[in-house]
């Protein structure tokens, strides 16, 4: 499998790279800046996420108002949102209506106002959100996770969406001198759909090319994330709830790591495949313990988690952390078997044509290609990597990220310590 | 064959299969739709059909136990099924050379599922395991309530997960029976979209699906639900941290000429479902409720059905402010739409919005099979070719009357959910 695209620099270092698809009626915009969630202060946790909705409401041309009015009305869709590492933003519309979802992108981008009711009403829906987290046992396993794991010292284990007490404390001034810290070196506009790259090239370059800070990029680096040195454990007792959610887990090889790959397919067997793999096998297939279990690793350029998860009754909860540390251990301690390797390696590499059957499928892997530096060549490269993987190489990916006896644990539900 | 020309035909055991060839992407989406679900279960025995559901992925001896999921994954391909009220479905997407192993796994557990006792009782659990996941979600316990209070007759009144002493207490005979009664090739639809040869397609589907013998007839569902005399209102109070509201009206059949005035008029309120594109933040409620700082989210819901599917308005009170602030900022924009009729510009967007969402959702081979099987659960898989014009054609008029017809307080049910806070 291949993908041709075509590629331009703006004025201002940004990268913008085209597929043009006119099977399809449709036009999709990705792109990214430097500036996420990583670059909170730990007493402004939320202030990226918060910034970023922030721009969507309200520039020098439109109001929020009128910017739902005049995307809404052609179904096109414009959006801003923070991640961990970088800010976001696109949109979505028919291929006759690109013109205007780039006029709103820019502006949003450019020349937004944040107007002070607007910041006002934003900061109440947070608000109300973080209110509903702490009443969600599988949201709070996580975020108490990443607590555990990381420490709230470190970018990773804040959330990204703030807290109830560092939403309220979050100013006008932070979020403009936030804004003003953009920077688009660095940065990549994606679009895919039914356009010709040439226009989308002049058109990018009127309506983007212009942004040019005087200031240099931020300062994107992550400071170090010390390993764990044994197993802790959070639990959040809620006992009016049925269900309980866990999430176990350690810290996995950053994206450019050499082990990624062999931890990629690994987890595939360990928590994807089927119904969830071999956790999924033993904890639901089984067990008959849970809806749902089964692993993630997540990818940045930090040391993202690898975590296991699963929702499980209050009376299996001991026995379902036994499984999976279990699982562990066998991950670790034995090569998984060549079937198992050729079927997560023909499940990864035949999937891709399903994942690329959309014009937004096409934008995420162009996107990853570009912000992790992956080579235009990624796609047909692809199952060369996927194969060149032996079980050696998981088992030792294995061993060095995950372990049975250190590990974080984040328990919510209706379970307590003395059960344990 | 002409692209994008659907094929409508049906084997002499009653099995009925759209074919619908699309070249853009070497991609394949097959589907098997049975009409079944929550509408077809009795007292004591909810939860049936989507626990058959999930046996359906336990084995067959052809492909045994754990190996239904791990044979499409290993082919490059991904797999679900999900149960409603009203049908079962199943689907695999792969790629194109790959579509003989959906119609050999399809053909095959349309007959042969074993349905072990041992599997059963350990799925009991799995399903209960889902059950209690979604009782910790408020939203989802009141919507249980409301739907529950509303219909106290017609089936559309349980979850289609069912009730947890239902769940208890269902047997292997009882899923062996409903799976023998339900699953014949005659109650069934099968749907191929993608990059197929039309002939060989036909061929082989004959091959494989020709042989399933006929079932039994399945019962017809003829619970009536009895007319609402006045309002009724259920209110959860349970530990939580944030207050919602859902309030349903029953209104008429998806069949019924009413269906597309509702979904305009569904699009007017918060914009329009059929996804692709968010459209709910220039519609009336976000405006009326969330600009105003009353919610965090407001919005209304119509799914039409076989039977008569409720028109919801649902939210999420803004912290701060009450329940009862947010229902009477709901009743003041449901006596708008029921005394102004609404304007030319906002039907000209909704039908804009229409045309564009659908030209979204066509881009996927697997929506288009969706669409088309859900179309014809509720009557007939043309509907989707003429769904957006269907839905340009409704009249201002058309919307003020369904709304004087449905959103009369008689027929509303009014859930609250007050959060008591946790000890």
């Amino acid at each position: 499998m291949n993908l041709q695209f075509a590629r331009y620099t703006l004025a201002n270092g940004m990268a913008v790279i085209v597929k043009e698809n006119h099977h399809a009626q449709s036009v999709v915009i990705r792109g990214y800046v430097p500036g996420g969630s990583n670059l909170d202060p730990a007493a402004k946790a939320g202030l990226a996420s918060f910034g970023a909705s922030a721009m969507r409401r309200g520039n020098a041309r439109r109001t929020y108002t009128e910017i739902n009015e005049a995307t809404e009305s052609v179904a096109a869709s414009v959006y801003v949102n923070a991640g961990r590492h970088m800010l976001g933003f696109g949109g979505k519309s028919l291929a006759e209506d690109f013109n205007l979802l780039v006029e709103i992108m820019a502006d949003n981008l450019l020349v937004p106002i944040f107007p002070e009711n607007e910041i006002e009403k934003l900061r109440g829906q947070i608000i109300t959100d973080l209110q509903e987290l702490e009443d969600d046992p599988r949201g709070l396993a996580r975020r108490n996770f990443r607590r555990l794991l990381y420490g709230l010292e470190h970018p990773y284990g804040r959330s990204a969406d703030g807290e109830p007490d560092t939403v309220p404390a979050i100013s006008r001034h932070d979020i403009l001198d936030y804004f003003r810290h953009l920077h688009p070196r660095h940065g990549a506009i994606v679009v895919v759909g039914d356009i010709a790259a040439d226009n989308v090239f002049r058109i990018l370059e009127t309506a983007v090319g212009q942004w040019q800070p005087p200031h240099p990029p931020p300062d994107t680096s992550l400071p170090p994330v010390l390993p764990l040195a044994a197993a802790i454990t959070h639990i959040q007792p809620m006992p009016n709830k049925s269900q309980v959610d866990l999430v176990l887990g350690s810290l996995g090889p950053e994206r450019l790591a050499a082990d990624f790959y062999p931890a990629y397919v690994g987890d595939t067997i360990l928590g994807q495949l089927g119904l969830g793999g071999r956790i999924g096998q033993i904890v639901r297939d089984e067990q008959g313990m849970a809806y749902y279990a089964r692993s993630s690793l997540q990818s940045g350029f930090g040391p993202a988690p690898w975590i296991v998860y699963a929702g499980v009754n209050p009376t299996a909860v001991d026995q379902a952390i036994t499984l999976i540390r279990q699982e562990i251990r066998r991950f670790r301690e034995e090569p998984v078997s060549a079937a198992e390797l050729a079927d997560a390696q023909s499940f990864l590499t035949g999937v891709m044509p399903l994942q690329m059957e959309t014009n937004e499928g096409v934008a995420a892997v162009l996107t990853e290609m570009h912000m992790y530096e992956l080579g235009d060549d990624f796609i047909s490269r692809y199952p060369d990597i996927i194969n060149a993987i032996t079980p050696a190489d998981i088992q030792a990916a294995a061993q060095k990220h995950l372990n049975e006896d250190t590990y974080a644990l984040a328990v919510a539900g209706p379970y307590s310590q003395q059960t344990m | 064959m002409t692209e994008n020309t659907v094929i409508n035909y049906t084997l002499d055991n009653g099995l009925q299969v759209l074919l619908k060839p699309i070249r853009t992407a070497p991609v394949v989406s097959a589907w098997i739709w049975y009409r079944v679900g929550g509408r077809n279960e009795q007292a004591g025995q909810t939860g049936i059909s989507h626990w058959v559901e999930h046996m359906m992925f336990k084995g067959t001896p052809t492909f045994p136990k754990g190996s239904i999921m791990l044979e499409v994954n290993r082919n490059g391909g991904v797999l679900n099924g999900f149960t409603s009220h009203d049908y079962t479905a199943y689907f695999e997407v792969l790629p194109a050379d790959r579509l003989d192993l959906a119609l050999r796994l399809e053909s095959d557990r349309m007959a042969n599922s074993v349905i072990d006792p041992a599997e059963v009782d350990s799925e009991r659990t799995v399903i209960i395991s889902e059950r209690e996941g979604n009782e910790n979600n408020p939203e989802w316990a009141l919507h249980e309530e409301v739907m529950a209070t509303a219909y106290r007759v017609h089936p559309y009144g349980h979850m289609v997960i069912g009730w947890k002493a239902d769940l208890h207490n269902i047997t292997r005979a009882d899923l062996h029976r409903h799976y023998q009664m339900y699953y014949g090739p005659h109650n069934a639809v099968l749907i191929i979209v993608g990059d197929i040869d039309v002939a060989a397609v036909q061929a082989r589907v004959a091959q494989l699906f020709g042989p399933v013998p006929r079932g039994p007839q399945p019962p017809p569902v003829n619970l009536a639900e009895p007319p609402q005399q006045s309002e009724r209102r259920v209110v959860l109070r349970k530990p939580g941290t944030t207050a919602y509201f859902h309030a349903a009206y029953p209104t008429c059949t998806g069949a019924d000429d009413d269906t597309f005035p509702l979904l305009m008029l569904e699009s007017i309120m918060s914009g329009s479902s059929i996804g692709g594109a968010p459209t709910h933040r220039s519609a009336r409620l976000y405006k009326a409720l969330v600009e105003t700082e009353i919610a965090a989210y407001a919005g209304a819901h119509f799914q039409p059905s076989i039977d008569r599917s409720p028109l919801h308005f649902v939210g999420t009170v803004r912290h701060g402010r009450t329940l009862a602030q947010f229902e009477a900022a709901i009743e003041q924009e449901i006596d708008r739409i029921l005394n102004d009729p609404v304007s030319e510009a906002e039907l000209a967007k909704v039908r804009k919005q229409t045309r564009a969402q659908f030209a979204y959702t066509i881009e996927r081979v697997s929506s288009q099979a969706q669409w088309l099987g859900y179309m014809e659960m509720l009557g007939n898989w043309r509907m989707f070719d003429s769904f957006a014009n269907n839905l340009a054609a409704v009249t201002a008029g058309q919307v003020q009357h369904v709304a004087q017809k449905y959103l009369r307080p008689s027929n509303r049910t009014t859930g609250w959910f007050e959060p008591v806070m946790e000890k």
